[in-house]
């Protein structure tokens, strides 16, 4: 009984994402499309909570919901004549764009299905946050570091990129 | 059918595919951010369902956790960029941002 349970819920939460997805890409409206992305998150955030990563789950929710889809957001409305944008390509485009994309999906699935996976036994789902802070700080310190330079790069990037040039007026 | 790893790699599988169909049909640059932000999401998806069901420890998780950094930064400058984009030829389509165009 509780299997079913399981089950249920997991492919509740499959098809939350792989609906939602297909609304990202087919909707005509950009700020369905930006909402439509939020269940998407949310589906993969729960996704995590089934494959036991706990800290993923809710770092997936606070920094993809709280803040990459709020930069998108407000990506689509500074950008004011948003609506106005012929949102897809000719279907000179579309086209040739959906064959590409299902040889892709095939092949995926193929391999998939194909490759004899070697499984290592079900693990008793157990808190992660602890097991990830001790990596970051032995094995990973390096990467660690060097995404802190990343983020501080980015941040100063984004701010020289969108900033308006003052000249101070000459003085005589 | 007990769900295994299969089951997440389609899901993932279907999510790449999906960002891949959004970047290539799509021509508003805040859309086509959306898709990559899809496939982004679909690679966290398989580093996780491997680090679950293949190996022993979690370095597949914290390698999501650094692709969540580098999405982070990465949509920070893109949105910068479109930004730009809009106050110099104020559009946002990415067809229309032909300037370099020979």
């Amino acid at each position: 009984m509780e299997g079913i349970i399981y089950k249920i819920v997991f492919y509740l939460f499959a098809v939350l994402t792989v609906g939602s997805a297909l609304v990202v890409v087919t909707s005509r409206n950009i700020v369905h499309s930006a909402f439509a992305l939020l269940f998407t998150f949310f589906g993969v955030a729960g996704l995590y909570v089934f494959l036991s990563a706990d800290f993923l789950a809710a770092t997936q929710v606070l920094i993809y919901v709280g803040g990459i889809l709020v930069l998108i957001l407000f990506g689509v409305m500074l950008t004011r004549k948003v609506f106005d944008v012929k949102i897809f390509s000719g279907a000179g485009q579309v086209f040739p764009a959906a064959v590409g994309v299902a040889v892709i999906f095939f092949l995926l699935a193929t391999v998939i299905v194909k490759t004899p996976w070697h499984l290592v036994g079900e693990r008793a789902m157990e808190p992660t946050t602890a097991e990830i802070g001790k990596l970051l700080m032995t094995d990973f310190l390096l990467p660690f570091e060097v995404a802190s330079v990343v983020l501080l790069a980015a941040l100063v990037g984004a701010v020289i990129l969108i900033r308006k040039e003052v000249r101070p007026p000459k003085v005589d | 059918m007990i769900i295994g790893l299969e089951h997440y790699l389609f899901i993932s599988a279907i999510l790449f595919s999906l960002g891949l169909f959004g970047v290539l049909t799509r021509r508003n640059a805040v859309s086509i951010l959306m898709g990559i932000e899809l496939i982004l999401n679909a690679a966290n998806l398989n580093f996780v369902a491997f680090s679950r069901f293949v190996t022993i420890g979690i370095s597949g998780q914290l390698f999501a956790v650094f692709v969540i950094i580098l999405a982070a930064a990465e949509a920070a400058v893109a949105l910068a960029i479109i930004l730009a984009l809009y106050q110099n030829i104020k559009s946002v389509s990415v067809d229309e941002a032909d300037a370099m165009k020979g």
